[in-house]
Order: structure tokens, then C-alpha cells, then sequence
């Protein structure tokens, strides 16, 4: 098992999960998102066969209504 | 119906617009409202935040995004929240990856929580940044005409002073430093934030402003569907005005009846 930390929550997973499995997992596949692991962004082509690590910190981020300037929705 | 065949387009990183009001898609009551102000608007181009996506609760909440006819719109990912250039830059290249390269961001980075406003210092070193990684920056700015123009000399594709703090509805507080933002650029100057009502707009399109950004202005209106298609107006209104030129200021009166040819 691997710890991570997804938008700001720790996470446990299974050792060699990748992105496209993470995502299956949390209902997010086929969602418009972006991903950023330890602040680089993966692109979505990479999302296969990009392992996830231990400590790793990810965010996983959409486009919602906002601004000009409102600081939440 | 006004001749305004004359005026030309609002030209934005090579796109022309033909409305020169950007509206924001935040704080409405829910989506449909969104979307029926966006169209009482005529806006072409709206404002969208980038923000996590919620880890499961209701993964299939109604996103704004797909209530809205997104291929009428050009789509303008803002930094609003952000208070750092690193935070800045993170936003725009995330933005840049969910929408597919799509290079036209709104640049943000505020210094203080209560005025809003923004830190320029951190915002001259962002646009830089995202400049040189090719991105077409719309840069929100204080009224400040020497930070205006080192954004442009930065190479935004637009400065956008405001009027007045963020949320505040207070209209234009400092109309000359605008006047003169206008008068030094060779890009589009659209006023972000602080018009409140119909007259603010149309007082900021008289200056010579090429456009005008807002949000709050709309969607905290009693009713804000009727609201945006004021805006429409007074935008329109205040540009066409500014295309006419006004007459001049004068003291006392002067009789707009000949004086020639009077009987008493």
C-alpha cells in the first residue's frame, strides 16, 4: 500500500496504481480535470502509465464558474 | 438605430469581438441564471475559476460547464484566489492543460485580503513568466498608468485597471489615472471590477475604455438577467457616445434657439 495526499486528504492505494486507475476509482473518468502530481502537471496522455508514488501529492482540478475576481463559487 | 457599422471590433490576442462586455460566471443562484444573464449580455467572452475537484461527494453535480452552450464562448480561465506568482503561473498552466492549450488567461495576484487589491509587483513578475511561456495575458491591474504600461511593455495582450475595489460597486474613483492608462496603450484597456450600476459602464466606455470586465455588478442585481442586458445597453451606449465626442463643458447657458427673428 502507498499513502498519497489528493487534494489535500490522505489517500491509501494499492501499490503500482496508476492514473487512469485512481480516477476509475474515485467515478471521475470522463470528467474534463486536470492533474498535478508534486506540482507537475501529467498530461493526459500519460495518465496510463504514470505509477503513482509514495508521499506523492496530487490535485485533481476542474474548470467551474468563477470571476471576475470572487474568490469561491 | 444608431449608425455604429463605423466602430471597429474589440481585438483581443488577434480575435475580434463584437461585444465589449466580459462577464464573470460566479455567485449566480444556480446555473440557469447563469446561463440566461450570459445571454442577456451578449458577452462572448466569460471568466471561469479553476478549483479542485470534489473527492467523492456527488461526483455527477451539475457542473456549470455543461449547462452552458460552451461553443458560443471563448472561455477565460482566471487566477482569482491567487496571492502568489507561483500559485498564479499553477493556475494558468492547469487551466492551459484542462481546456486543451487554450493560451487566453486572466492574470490575477492580489496582495491584500480586505482591499482586494492587487499586489503589482508579484503581477509584473507573473505576466513575465507566463508571457515568455507563451500564454496571451489578460492582466488585472491597479489604476496605476506606469504598472499599466510595463504590462504592456511585458507583452499582455490586455490591462485591465479597475474602477474600483473588487465586489464594491463603486464605480470609477479615479477617472483621470484611467483617462491616461487609455491614452499611453496600444492595447485594449478593459476596466475589471468595481462598476456597480448601468452608468458606471457607460461612464468608463466614455473614456475611451475598450471594454469592461464584471461579475458581481450583474449577479448581485435584484435581477440580475435584467441587469446584464442593461449593461449590454450602457456599454453600447457609452461607446458610441465616446465614438461621437462629446461637446464641450460650458459654464452657463447657451440658447439652442436662434435668437434672429424674434417678435417680442
Amino acid at each position: 500500500m502507498i499513502t498519497l495526499t489528493l487534494n489535500g486528504e490522505e489517500l491509501q492505494l494499492e501499490d503500482n496504481t496508476n492514473i487512469v486507475q485512481l480516477l476509475q476509482k474515485l467515478n471521475l473518468e470522463n470528467k474534463r480535470l486536470a492533474v498535478e502530481i508534486n506540482q507537475q502537471i501529467v498530461s493526459r496522455s500519460d495518465f496510463n502509465h504514470h505509477i503513482l508514488q509514495n508521499q506523492d501529492k496530487v490535485e485533481i482540478v476542474q474548470a467551474i464558474g468563477g470571476g471576475c475576481n470572487n474568490q469561491k463559487y | 438605430m444608431a449608425n455604429t457599422s463605423t466602430d471597429q471590433k474589440l481585438v483581443i490576442a488577434g480575435t475580434a469581438y463584437t461585444s465589449r462586455l466580459l462577464v464573470g460566471t460566479g455567485k449566480y443562484k444556480d446555473n440557469d441564471e447563469t446561463r440566461q444573464a450570459l445571454e442577456a449580455s451578449g458577452a462572448e467572452i466569460i471568466t471561469i475559476a479553476i478549483r479542485r475537484t470534489n473527492i467523492g461527494q456527488n461526483p455527477d453535480e451539475p457542473n456549470l460547464l455543461d449547462a452552458l452552450p460552451l461553443e458560443k464562448y471563448t472561455l477565460l480561465p482566471n487566477t482569482a484566489g491567487c496571492y502568489t506568482v507561483e500559485d498564479a503561473v499553477r493556475t494558468c498552466k492547469l487551466a492551459r492543460e484542462l481546456l486543451g492549450g487554450h493560451k487566453l488567461v486572466k492574470l490575477e495576484v492580489l496582495g491584500d485580503e480586505k482591499t482586494l487589491f492587487p499586489d503589482t509587483i508579484q503581477t509584473l513578475k507573473a505576466a513575465q513568466i507566463l508571457v515568455d511561456d507563451g500564454f496571451d495575458v489578460m492582466v488585472y491591474t491597479n489604476d496605476d498608468p506606469l504598472i499599466a504600461k510595463e504590462l504592456e511593455n511585458i507583452g499582455c495582450v490586455a490591462v485591465m485597471p479597475l474602477a474600483a475595489p473588487i465586489g464594491s460597486g463603486l464605480g470609477i474613483r479615479n477617472p483621470y489615472n484611467i483617462l491616461t492608462i487609455i491614452e499611453n496603450a496600444n492595447v485594449p484597456i478593459l476596466v475589471d471590477a468595481g462598476v456597480g450600476t448601468a452608468s458606471d459602464a457607460a461612464i468608463a466606455m466614455e473614456l475611451g475604455c475598450d471594454g469592461i470586465l464584471m461579475n458581481t455588478a450583474i449577479a448581485a442585481a435584484q435581477k440580475p438577467i435584467l441587469m446584464a442586458s442593461a449593461m449590454k445597453k450602457a456599454i453600447e451606449g457609452g461607446r458610441e457616445a465616446y465614438l461621437a465626442g462629446r461637446m464641450p463643458r460650458k459654464r452657463f447657458a447657451s440658447a439652442s434657439s436662434p435668437i434672429d427673428g424674434t417678435f417680442f
